[in-house]
């Protein structure tokens, strides 16, 4: 079972976050593995363990590596991957990456996928269900489309079913505008997964020892064989023209209830005309 | 106006949700409005669409090894991404409009995909300009604005609910259905079952309501004051992620949940934590009811009560109740 990870870096959520000359400020210090990718790294690395309890590898077979696109301020996004237990981080980087749309993200993320299965075939990608800084919850479909894998997104629960010939077919429950289905599909596959499919597991200290000093694998889009207009600010399909912070909000008028404080609700509310 | 001709994605066909209703509002500024729908409109919805100025619906009759997909299946993202890629060459569409659902974002992606076309998720209004599709985005949990531009032939775009008041054409018309054949490719991934759950409680749906009440930790678990208070304004309610985790409510409010930018949000008993905070902050009005003072909510609101829920939502409820009639 060899599993490929793909996170992301970024803004911490409790930090600033902002733009400077229409790009997301990545500044060193203020970023972080994307939380949401947390459960995909759990994920990824309890379909390792069952299969190891189950006997079907070996104790020690198994793999979960985890790519990323970023730069060098993203090996902190690998170094959490490390301490909650992954064996390998991968981290694409080039200066002409910076801009990727949706479609360079998956472009590239695609590309390190398939060279990571010219050493070894790669049984599922997964990820998480969104960036917390682009919210878009589209690189998992994009990338499944890129690597012409079955995709099955956004799941609550995930099964795995004992290999039934050579096929090993996996199958997710997942609970989505207002709709629950089950969708299943033959492994390789890719895979996102919610945050409410599992709970991510505290580092350990053996682990987060070994992983300030673990290798990180370094990756430029030429080493992927990456067509250069793919991805980055060459192949981006929406081009952003500006940003701006919104105005701060007008000081709150705050009430502190003594008795009257429903009827103060009520009628800021009807004064207001949002009744 | 152009005479671009934007396309917008009508599933379910049996009924015109509010959502659907803004998205053809806002792409009547842009062009010439069809929609495209996986099965056949009820006549109801036939009228609907007339009267926002919809001309032609392009019903899909999707078909896989010459085997016609029905059912559930024609809800699956694979399907209606097929179905809209196929409209936009049988139309030479410029522009695909779908609500921002997360089955509507993943269809989005593969039908962009498919069409080599630009994609924008999340858009809180678009314009023209110079015949380019221009987008802006309220991003960082509401803090910035960004607009950016699409620069391929097609656009495809995911609107965010309550980006627009529904406003019918000025002149009713008369649309047609037309159907067309969809070669849906064979897929791997067999669904095995789909369920829907129907919403009794006669309450607007929360990622489309125009006033939203949400509970937290605060209640307890007690969501009476909460629905309450939601019933008097005919809001929908929703939970914060933590009150949801515990049982409380099934639908919560934040950035992995359900994402809301009503025109009023109340929140009661939820302190304002960044990710729910990612999933309201671009609302209009923010009211706050919690009973400390420090909770982080207060900083992104417009009016606040410190106090307890249990007392001032049902006062609140009442008050209303009485000057509305």
């Amino acid at each position: 079972m060899r599993i490929v990870v793909a996170a992301k870096y970024v803004p911490d959520i409790n930090t600033e976050r902002g733009f400077r000359d229409c790009r997301v400020v990545r500044d060193a210090g203020e970023g972080t593995l994307n939380e949401l990718d947390e459960n995909a790294v759990e994920a990824a690395l309890r379909l390792v363990e069952a299969e190891r309890e189950s006997g079907r590898i070996g104790p020690d077979d198994g793999e979960v590596v985890v790519v990323t696109m970023a730069g060098p301020d993203g090996d902190v996004a690998l170094r959490k991957a490390f301490q909650l237990g992954v064996d390998r981080g991968i981290r694409v980087s080039d200066d002409t990456l910076a801009g990727s749309d949706y479609f360079g993200t998956a472009a590239v993320l695609a590309a390190a996928v398939r060279k990571l299965g010219e050493e070894a075939p790669v049984d599922l990608v997964v990820t998480g269900m969104a960036a917390l800084d682009g919210l878009g919850s589209v690189v998992p479909t994009l990338l499944g489309a890129e690597l012409g894998l079955p995709t099955l997104n956004l799941a609550k629960k995930v099964e795995l079913a004992p290999a039934e010939g050579s096929e090993r077919v996996l199958t997710i429950t997942r609970e989505i505008d207002d709709v629950t289905e089950r969708l299943s599909g033959p492994l390789p596959a890719v895979l996102s997964v919610t945050d409410t499919a599992n709970q991510p597991r505290f580092p350990g200290f053996k682990l987060i020892m070994a992983a300030r000093s673990k290798e990180i694998e370094v990756w430029t889009p030429a080493d992927l064989g990456l067509d250069p207009a793919a991805a980055g600010t060459a192949g981006a399909r929406t081009e952003t023209l500006s940003a701006a912070p919104r105005p701060e909000r007008a000081e709150p008028e705050i009430v502190t209830d003594k008795g009257e404080g429903g009827v103060a609700l009520a009628d800021f509310l009807i004064r207001n005309d949002l009744v | 106006m152009t005479n671009r001709t934007v396309l917008v994605l009508l599933d379910p066909a049996t009924e015109v949700r509010t959502s659907v209703l803004e998205l053809l509002t806002i792409a009547r500024g842009l062009g010439r409005v069809e929609a495209v729908a996986l099965e056949a409109p009820t006549v109801e919805v036939l009228a609907q669409l007339g009267a926002y100025g919809v001309e032609t619906v392009h019903q899909a009759e999707p078909a896989r090894d010459g085997t016609s997909v029905t059912g559930d299946e024609r809800h699956l993202p694979a399907v209606v991404a097929a179905g809209l890629a196929a409209a936009v060459r049988l139309t030479d569409a410029d522009v695909v409009l779908l609500p921002t659902s997360f089955a509507a974002k993943e269809a989005a992606a593969l039908a962009a995909h498919d069409l080599r076309a630009g994609l924008v998720i999340d858009a809180a209004a678009l314009r023209d300009q110079g015949g380019r599709i221009v987008a802006g985005k309220r991003v960082f949990a509401g803090s910035w604005d960004t607009e950016c531009v699409v620069t391929t032939d097609v656009a495809v775009v995911t609107v965010r609910a309550n980006s627009a008041v529904a406003q019918p054409a000025e002149a009713a018309v008369e649309p047609v259905t037309e159907g067309f054949a969809v070669e849906v490719t064979r897929s791997p991934v067999a669904l095995l079952s789909r369920t829907v759950r129907t919403d009794t409680s006669g309450r607007p749906p929360l990622d489309q309501a125009a006033v939203v009440v949400a509970g937290g930790r605060g209640t307890d678990g007690d969501f009476g004051p909460v629905e309450d208070l939601a019933d008097a304004l005919g809001a929908a309610v929703g939970a914060s992620r933590d009150a949801a985790f515990e049982g409380w409510w099934d639908t919560y409010v934040g950035q992995t949940g359900v994402t809301v930018a009503p025109r009023v949000y109340i929140g009661a008993g939820i302190s304002g934590a960044p990710h729910h905070r990612g999933g309201m902050q671009a609302s209009q009005v923010i009211v706050a009811v919690n009973s400390d003072p420090e909770a982080p909510i207060f900083e992104i609101c417009d009016f606040a009560v410190v106090g307890q829920l249990a007392d001032v939502l049902p006062q609140a409820a009442a008050e209303i109740r009485k000057r509305k009639a």
